[in-house]
């Protein structure tokens, strides 16, 4: 029995070591070409944003205005208590995270939509489709503001007469500006999350849903118990790339309100402390909180929500 | 062969891609040994590309000047100069400057210092107010170009049926009366932007009272003078506004420009602005988008008063030409500096780009007296003016002004005590702006 066993566990070993041994030559010669080839781009991509990420770090450690640099002083973490403690800091973060929980949400719907009738449409009618639902994507963001604005201002806007708010100034208000400014960032941004969901759509095995509409799934069934446990990857990986495009929102803001009305943002707050002020120092200690919060949505998505990158790529 | 060939041409070609880069990089003298001149200028209708060619020309020879364009909006125009100039680039040798950001330029050396004989030539004949501008701690840092003032526009229908007599000093109180009265609105500037310091400073300096009031301190040390009665007159005007319904629709939205517009249309029966107003209704009138007979219903007169018998103490604006100390042709760029402020080029800048002179001189040209029929109230309104707070850290003031006193319709008594605490804190390294 004994003899049995070991044997068998020996011929199982021998089996395996080679395949092992050969498997481990060809991974290690494709690991090193990967290197090959994907290493200048790290390398560069790690020098241009590593580098000026440490500068940050160190210069949000000093009160440094660049029109005074003489008067460069080492305060430590006073300026991250400044921004900690103040009132419009936290009124700019809920701007924000409220910008990137309603443009997401909002985009993951409409997205899944488009995706699937650009999936779906065939024929010639299926390149004129998607290219009308990419359109909004190729235009520049800061064109794109500059219409929506002038859709809704006051002066310039037809939107006031199609809406029938007569005077009403709506970028004088925080809640209307702020729907504005989600409103352009959704139409802006949604053929983006449709294209990766569009991905993942086609990563959905046909025969599977073929065998649920043989089984008599209807087609709501069918979408809840095959295509979308089958997209989940993509899903995640969409949600995770949109948010942390639209945690860093800055154009829309900076062209419609500039602020004003009581809608900054984090990403408008550091620019107002770094290139307005001049503030060197408290500018670099808003972006490293910024950079900081990016970092926990990456977090909270790969840890908590268990985002595959590499799933989504179609290694899984 | 043909690949020798194709690399060679390639390396030609990359070569000379470089060296005209480099060229216009460094690209301050020409192969005649004339200097180029780099100036940086504020968009106007090309006023100011004229005066470059009309001095390079009569130069014979000494500099060439070539003019790039800031942003449109003074602020940005601030922030690309400081950060070229921070960053010590050789290739600005001069530029037009708002004179809100003279001292802080200056107190951070980015200016080279004026010789004194161009210091007497570019500050003799010069409206008070345009040198104040230009100088920074008594010393003259810059030279005046045009210096612009804001004058209370009216349509004459709408002060005459509101029984106003305009050729009197008129009052805000008076003028909130007015287009009550008439059920119209009153052109002010209610934006979030600079437009509203130069509301706010020009009702608290026309009270008697002061933004500042020791303008050469460094930033924590400064000492505002918002919560004063002049600040709360200033304050009690912007109440009236909003309690009488005159500020018309999108105050909260309006800039300079927008507040123009409004006026041309009707929805407002009076405004303060800029002069450019005047050269705008023209073409518009001439154009034929605005009806010749609402452009010849325009008139004007000097600021409003905050109170009866007090004169009152207009904007001033403008724009002074720096020269950068890291230029590498400081001689030719005074030089040049000489001939763009010249008597001659203001009056015809004034004429064709509607930016009045800083040279008092001007306003006896009866060029300037034919296109511009109001050039005695600008002088008048020019030597009344008050310029806007001269500190280093205007921005930080400005912005938090317009942060604190904006929307018009939240502003109370309380107003100039919070703007106060506010800006004080920014100053002092406390709060985020």
């Amino acid at each position: 029995m004994s003899t049995q066993t070991r044997s068998a566990g020996d011929v199982s070993v021998a089996q395996k070591n080679p395949g092992r041994a050969k498997a481990s030559d060809k991974a290690k010669a494709e690991a090193r070409l990967g290197w090959y080839l994907a290493g200048p781009a790290f390398v560069i991509l790690v020098a241009v944003t590593g580098y000026p990420i440490l500068q940050a770090l160190y210069e949000s450690l000093f009160s440094f205005r660049l029109t005074a640099p003489a008067d460069r002083e080492f305060v430590g973490l006073k300026n991250y208590g400044v921004i900690l403690s103040d009132g419009l800091w936290w009124t700019a973060l809920g701007n924000t995270a409220l910008v990137t929980v309603v443009t997401v949400a909002v985009e993951l719907v409409i997205g899944f939509a488009l995706a699937m009738v650009m999936h779906k449409v065939l024929g010639w009618l299926r390149p004129i489709v998607r290219t009308a639902i990419l359109i909004p994507y190729a235009i520049i963001t800061v064109v794109s503001a500059y219409a929506w604005q002038y859709a809704f201002g006051l002066t310039t806007g037809f939107m006031n007469a199609v809406l029938g708010l007569d005077d009403y100034d709506v970028f004088a208000n925080k809640w209307s500006a702020l729907a504005v400014i989600c409103l352009s960032e959704i139409w802006k941004t949604t053929p983006f999350i449709s294209l990766l969901l569009l991905a993942g759509l086609a990563q959905v095995p046909a025969d599977m849903t073929e065998a649920a509409k043989v089984d008599g799934a209807t087609a709501w069934e069918r979408l809840w118990k095959v295509t979308l446990p089958n997209m989940k990857a993509s899903i995640m990986v969409a949600l995770l790339f949109r948010a942390l495009d639209a945690f860093r929102i800055f154009d829309n803001v900076y062209i419609m309100t500039n602020g004003a009305a009581g809608t900054q943002t984090v990403s408008s707050l550091a620019y107002n402390q770094t290139i307005s002020r001049l503030e060197i120092g408290l500018g670099s200690a808003v972006s490293v909180l910024l950079f900081v919060c990016v970092l926990l949505i990456c977090f909270i998505a790969i840890k908590v929500f268990k985002v595959d990158l590499a799933r989504a790529r179609g290694e899984g | 062969m043909a690949g020798r060939w194709r690399s060679r041409l390639g390396v030609l070609s990359a070569a000379t891609v470089l060296a005209s880069g480099l060229t216009a990089c460094g690209g301050s003298s020409t192969a005649t040994g004339t200097p180029t001149l780099n100036w940086y200028i504020n968009p106007d209708n090309g006023g100011q590309q004229t005066i470059a060619q009309q001095c390079s020309d009569q130069s014979g020879g000494a500099y060439t000047i070539d003019v790039s364009i800031l942003p449109s909006d003074a602020a940005a125009q601030r922030e690309q100069l400081m950060r070229r100039l921070a960053g010590n680039d050789t290739s600005i040798d001069l530029m037009s400057l708002d004179p809100v950001f003279v001292p802080e330029t200056a107190e951070a050396g980015f200016l080279a210092e004026i010789p004194a004989e161009y210091q007497q030539e570019w500050s003799d004949g010069v409206v008070d107010g345009a040198v104040q501008g230009a100088s920074w701690k008594d010393e003259l840092v810059t030279a005046p170009f045009w210096a612009n003032t804001q004058l209370l526009w009216y349509r004459t229908s709408v002060a005459e049926a509101a029984g106003l007599d305009m050729t009197q000093p008129v009052t805000w109180d008076q003028l909130i009366t007015a287009a009550q009265e008439q059920d119209t609105s009153i052109g002010v500037q209610g934006q979030r932007a600079e437009s509203m310091t130069v509301w706010v400073n020009a009702m608290i300096a026309s009270a008697g009272g002061e933004v500042i009031e020791n303008p050469d301190a460094k930033g924590p040390d400064i000492q505002l003078g918002l919560e004063s009665d002049a600040g709360q007159a200033a304050a009690k005007v912007m109440e009236d506004i909003t309690a009488a319904g005159v500020g018309g629709a999108g105050i909260d939205n309006r800039d300079e420009a927008a507040t123009a517009n409004m006026f041309q249309q009707g929805d407002a029966g009076f405004m303060v602005n800029w002069p450019f107003v005047y050269a705008q209704g023209k073409s518009a009138a001439e154009e034929g988008t605005m009806d010749q007979a609402v452009f010849d219903d325009y008139g004007w007169t000097t600021y409003p008063a905050m109170s009866e018998g007090t004169e009152a103490a207009p904007p001033l604006g403008g724009i002074d030409i720096g020269v950068s100390a890291f230029s590498e042709h400081q001689d030719a760029a005074f030089e040049a500096v000489s001939c763009i402020v010249s008597a001659e080029n203001q009056a015809a800048y004034m004429i064709s780009d509607g930016n009045p002179a800083a040279s008092e001189e001007v306003y006896d040209d009866p060029e300037v007296q034919e296109a511009y029929p109001m050039y005695d109230t600008i002088r008048t309104s020019l030597q009344a003016a008050a310029p806007r707070p001269q500190t280093a850290y205007y921005n930080e003031v400005s912005q938090g002004i317009a942060d604190r006193w904006q929307p018009v319709s939240s502003v109370s008594d309380d107003t100039p005590a919070q703007s106060q605490e506010y800006i004080g804190e920014v100053l002092r390294g406390e709060k985020l702006l």
